[in-house]
């Protein structure tokens, strides 16, 4: 950006100005690069820990990583997936997408949002440190039960407890900055029900973010004191229950997994009326579905402990719940697919990410469904078809979003667009490697493999060496997506303020690339009006 | 109007037929039907939300393709302006709960089944364990440990696997045909499950409590199982054989294991009654320490980090000979080490505890006499 | 300070306290598991008093179950520990005694904690324990053994599907530093 930013210092070294700048601003678009480049990071090296997950399980037997260092990749790359790469991703997106689609200058406490952000290199700096300390790095899992992680953890599990803390408070703050910004900053006339979708989303999210990460500390905090203070939360030998853990942790768990996605929902909901130019189909059913989804993701915990031990009553309740679950969701894919129809589409690369999202998403929602049912789900989980499920719904769900919403507003933050023809080899060679690596998942799980395993039976050969293949290609097509991002950053085709034909939103009002301040002075009433008609 | 239905008719030709190219390959990895009437039900229900979810995404996705095909910009210049219905959403919020309701109803039906443990015939207490199980029949009163039986040699790649690498153990359950078993599921450290996909039965195994589920077994044969709960290390390598057998063969065979029983008892009371040598010792105790122990200390006794600590030049086995005696017999509270006491037998024990004490460059010369450990229970 | 800030102000209190609460909430699950299992009865644990005297009009009836009984010994807990009855037919209503039988195998005095479980979890709150070694830590010195009694009777209640139910012990060692104060929590019982 050519405009000086706020927080450099003059006169000083361009060492001290760079990092003055970067280190103080309290910019939200900076703040929302930040984020972006942490995930980004962070993906890499989440993503070389699946590498070193899929050659061990290239073939039957150990070759590469014995079962040791092979829990400990398998748990990392859980805990940095989730905690480092899509909730990061999707922060950084709303910090630098919110208040220039609601007219704002900022997000409402700057402050507090610088401080989220650089609380979370230093969280992953004790996780991933964790990996070289005496015991090795968490082995458990990332859904750590106990007492496997509190009797029987390494000594790092309390730096990951602590690395938790820090990244929950971290989303907690940002959370809270997303609420008041969203509640409080809104440009005159823009009413709740005139917002875009992508800032509903948010809101909903950001509500789920402040009622469950508090559970979540609640739960490590009762390890911790379980491992080294004398109680016994966990642990049956004094009076505890292990089963409690589990309630406690999915509490939490299930209505995060609806934060890792109700974002990318968002996207969605703004990418396909864009290239479908026509409005979004049933903005007010979409409003509510979501609203739906996020409330019944308090109810349907115990569908992850269908295996414990659960009571009848229990078991039929969570599975109501969760087959409910379904309802809302559907609306949502019908939603997008009346969105299409009779539009008049072209598919540039944001719209291929946001259709390949669709289609694949759901299928990550049919094998959610099979799930559901109790008497199936005893030959399911704890197997690959698991594992293949939550890979189809966080892969060609979050990260597809993630991607399509970079390729969709990159030309915005930036003023270039991206090589158009390269996003599309991206897109085709994603989709063969993801399929590739993720549908054989759901037939490994049919067989009968377990989930988490080092090695595994000789059945099982096949197709462990295909879905490694394709995983492979996968890690491959990352780093195109990375020397695309890259050479975008650093020139192309100019971007015009619309960038795309069909696209309507204040932020597309603004110059490309966006000034470093914007909407100082509130837009006034009939862009706001143009840009967000829905009636 | 005669070529739009033509090209519905072609999209939707195209999105079956992938669909059915889908559920072809799939058959070729189904679940299986297994060998009880509850795993048959529950393939049918597999079936069942398998198709109907095949038919909607055949159904979505064919209108998605059709559409992409049919209102891209080049065949479809003018966008058509419609954004809301509510009928329409009615509808489709509608349908999909009836749906809903009909795989609701043959879930719950089986589930209550599933559930009803009541009437068994024979109940088996099993204990999982890191890394093995615990078989208890209760009636009979006896039990013994099950163990993983593939050599160390296939997992590291120096011989050719077998067919049943990873699903093979020293000692199998063994079960009746036709009588309702009932089994009971504990742990006595982390958290395991016991699960084989022949007889749909999966359930945790928690330490401190017990857990209670049944099946009833059509077909004799042997039926392979694996621990379906992160449980540390080697969570891979504890997997569950059961071998089936006739009701007439199965009352058989309890008689003869506790009649083995019998005669191993008269066996341990021969063997504490005489004194063992260093070599003899040492034979059986490297044997002993390779099929239990060198999984975490390393067959060099070289251990792995302070979670598996060091053998060679180790406190414990260069130390007092009571505390060792007492390490391996009884565990650790607060790490790993289990208690073997009730796994191995009072040769067993004496014989590894010597092996440790004289191998891996330890040099304290203690011999211990199966004597010793039996006195020590 | 202008409205905007105000209300800006209002909801950010609102916000952390929401968060604060969840905190709280998520530590309040721990009672609240064990009441909800308590009322229910479901996982296996039964909540009574220390002793839970017979009612007075007790009556035994016609129907019988069967009651098996199961020791289990928690890792580095170095006590032999097994029931003297495999499993008991008893009556409903009646009153029953059986025993578990503990032995001290270490060379230094020990204490150890049962606990109890039962399957199915929700046959738990018909099982009533009038007396229970259960109950309270038990203290053995080295090489020292003991009888260790349950007095129980089961109540008439208990639903009609259950023809089978199992009592389960897991004995666990308790660290010196909880020796000190022999009182305990509810759940232990």
């Amino acid at each position: 950006m050519s405009v000086t930013a706020d927080h450099v210092i003059p006169n000083r070294s361009p060492l001290v100005a760079f990092l003055s700048r970067w280190l103080l601003t309290t910019n939200h678009k900076e703040i929302g690069t930040l984020y972006l480049l942490l995930s980004f990071t962070l993906f890499f090296i989440a993503g070389a820990m699946a590498m070193v997950i899929r050659l061990e399980l290239f073939q039957p037997g150990i070759q590469f990583a014995d079962p040791l260092l092979y829990n400990q990749m398998v748990t990392m790359h859980g805990l940095i997936m989730v905690f480092g790469v899509v909730m990061p991703g999707f922060v950084g997106l709303a910090n630098w997408l919110l208040p220039m689609m609601i007219g704002a200058p900022d997000m409402a406490l700057p402050r507090l949002n610088n401080f989220s952000f650089w609380i979370l290199p230093f969280a992953f700096t004790l996780l991933i440190s964790s990996l070289f300390m005496d015991g090795g790095a968490p082995n458990f899992g990332w859904t750590f039960y106990a007492p496997l992680s509190t009797t029987y953890g390494p000594p790092s599990t309390d730096f990951f407890i602590l690395g938790i803390h820090m990244m929950g408070i971290s989303s907690v703050l940002g959370a809270i900055n997303i609420i008041v910004t969203i509640f409080n900053l809104r440009v005159e006339g823009m009413t709740l029900m005139k917002m875009p979708l992508f800032v509903w989303t948010w809101l909903i999210t950001a509500f789920l973010l402040v009622m469950v990460m508090p559970v979540l500390a609640g739960a490590v905090t009762m390890m911790l004191t379980d491992r080294h203070f004398g109680t016994s939360f966990f642990a049956a030998s004094g009076g505890g229950d292990p089963t409690l853990f589990q309630h406690i942790f999915w509490f939490f768990g299930h209505p995060e997994v609806y934060i890792l996605i109700l974002p990318g929902f968002g996207i969605a909901s703004q990418i396909i009326p864009t290239f479908a130019r026509k409005k979004l189909f049933g903005y007010h059913s979409m409003v509510y579905a979501t609203i739906s989804i996020a409330v019944l993701s308090f109810m349907v915990w115990g569908h992850h402990m269908f295996a414990t031990g659960m009571p009848l009553a229990g078991e039929l309740f969570f599975m109501y719940m969760t087959m409910l679950i379904a309802i809302p969701t559907g609306v949502k894919v019908f939603n997008w697919v009346a969105t299409m129809w009779r539009g008049s589409m072209t598919f540039e690369t944001p719209m291929l990410f946001a259709i390949g999202f669709v289609i694949l998403f759901t299928i990550g929602g049919f094998s959610g469904l099979m799930l559901a049912l109790v008497p199936a789900d005893f030959q399911y989980h704890d197997t690959f078809f698991v594992v293949a499920h939550f890979h189809y719904v966080l892969y060609p769900g979050a990260i597809f979003c993630i991607m399509a919403a970079v390729y969709y507003w990159l030309p915005k933050w930036t003023g270039n667009m991206y090589d158009e023809r390269l996003g599309k080899i991206h897109f085709w060679t994603a989709i063969i490697a993801v399929n590739m690596t993720f549908f054989p998942m759901h037939f490994l799980g049919l067989a009968g493999m377990p989930r988490r395993i080092v090695d595994y039976s000789l059945q099982f050969a096949d197709f462990n060496m295909l879905t490694s293949i394709g995983a492979g290609l996968l890690g491959l097509t990352q780093v195109l997506f990375l020397y695309i991002v890259v050479k975008a950053i650093r020139g192309g085709k100019k971007a015009t303020s619309r960038v795309w034909e069909g696209a309507e939103g204040l932020e597309w009002t603004l110059p490309s690339p966006a000034p470093i301040h914007t909407f100082e002075v509130p837009p006034n009433f009939p862009i706001v009006e143009e840009e967000y008609k829905h009636e | 109007m005669t070529s739009i239905i033509s090209r519905l008719k072609r999209g939707l030709i195209i999105s079956i037929l992938l669909g059915f190219t889908n559920a072809a390959f799939a058959a070729a990895m189904d679940m299986r039907e297994g060998v009880t009437d509850m795993s048959r039900r529950i393939l049918q229900l597999h079936h069942l939300s398998l198709i109907i979810c095949v038919i909607m995404g055949v159904l979505v996705f064919g209108a998605m393709f059709y559409s992409i095909f049919a209102h891209r910009r080049s065949r479809h210049p003018k966008p058509a302006d419609f954004h809301e219905s509510l009928l329409v959403e009615i509808i489709w919020t509608a349908v999909p709960v009836v749906i809903l309701i009909g795989l609701a109803i043959p879930a719950t039906i089986t589930l209550r089944e599933i559930e009803d443990n009541s009437n068994a015939d024979i109940t088996v207490l099993i204990t999982g364990s890191q890394w093995k199980w615990h078989y208890q029949y209760l009636e009979a009163d006896f039990g013994y440990y099950s163990n993983l039986a593939t050599p160390e040699e296939q997992i590291n790649n120096f011989e050719t696997k077998g067919r049943n690498y990873l699903l093979e153990v020293d000692n199998a359950l063994v079960l009746p045909t036709n009588l309702k078993v009932r089994f009971l599921t504990t742990s006595d450290d982390v958290i395991h499950s016991w699960w084989v996909p022949d007889f749909a039965v999966k359930q945790d195994a928690i330490p401190g409590f017990i857990n209670e589920a049944w099946t009833r077994i059509d077909v004799p044969g042997i039926y392979r199982g694996q621990c379906a709960e992160l449980c540390g290390k080697d969570h891979a390598y504890m997997p569950i054989e059961v071998e089936v057998q006739s009701e007439e063969d199965f009352a058989q065979w309890i008689q003869d294991q506790l009649l083995a029983i019998e005669l191993a008892s008269g066996q341990a009371v021969a063997d504490r009654a005489r004194t063992w040598t260093m070599a003899e010792l040492t034979e059986i105790g490297q044997e002993v320490f390779v099929d239990h122990c060198a999984t975490c200390h390393e067959s060099d006794g070289s251990g792995q980090g302070s979670t598996y600590p060091a053998l060679a030049g180790g406190e414990i086995p260069n130390g007092p000979l009571q505390a060792h005696i007492e390490r391996v017999m009884n565990g650790s509270v607060d790490t790993e080490m289990q208690s073997w006491a009730p796994q191995l037998s009072d040769l067993e024990l004496a014989s590894v505890i010597t092996y440790e004490r004289n191998a891996f460059g330890n040099n304290t010369g203690d011999i211990v006499q199966p004597i010793t450990i039996y006195e020590a229970r | 300070m202008s409205e905007k800030q105000r209300n800006q102000r209002k909801h950010v209190i609102l916000l952390s306290s929401l968060a604060v609460g969840m905190l709280g909430f998520a530590f309040a699950l721990v009672p609240l598991y064990a009441i909800f299992c308590e009322v229910t009865g479901i996982n296996g644990k039964s909540y009574e008093g220390e002793v839970s005297e017979p009612a007075p009009n007790l009556q035994v009836s016609e129907r019988e179950v069967t009651i098996q009984f199961l020791a289990q010994v928690g890792r580095g807990m170095p006590w032999e520990f097994r029931p003297m009855d495999s499993q008991l037919k008893v009556h409903l209503g009646e009153v029953n005694v059986t025993s578990y039988y503990a032995r001290n195998h270490a060379s230094q005095a020990v204490v150890g904690q049962a606990v109890p479980s039962v399957s199915p979890g929700y046959a738990a709150s018909y099982l009533h324990k009038i007396e229970c070694f259960c109950f309270t830590q038990q203290h053995l010195e080295a090489g020292e053994d003991q009888q260790m009694a349950v007095r129980f009777y089961i109540d008439e209640e208990l639903p009609i599907e259950i023809s089978t139910l199992t009592l389960s012990y897991a004995l666990y060692k308790v660290p010196e530093v909880e020796v000190a104060s022999l009182t305990l929590t509810d759940n232990q019982q």
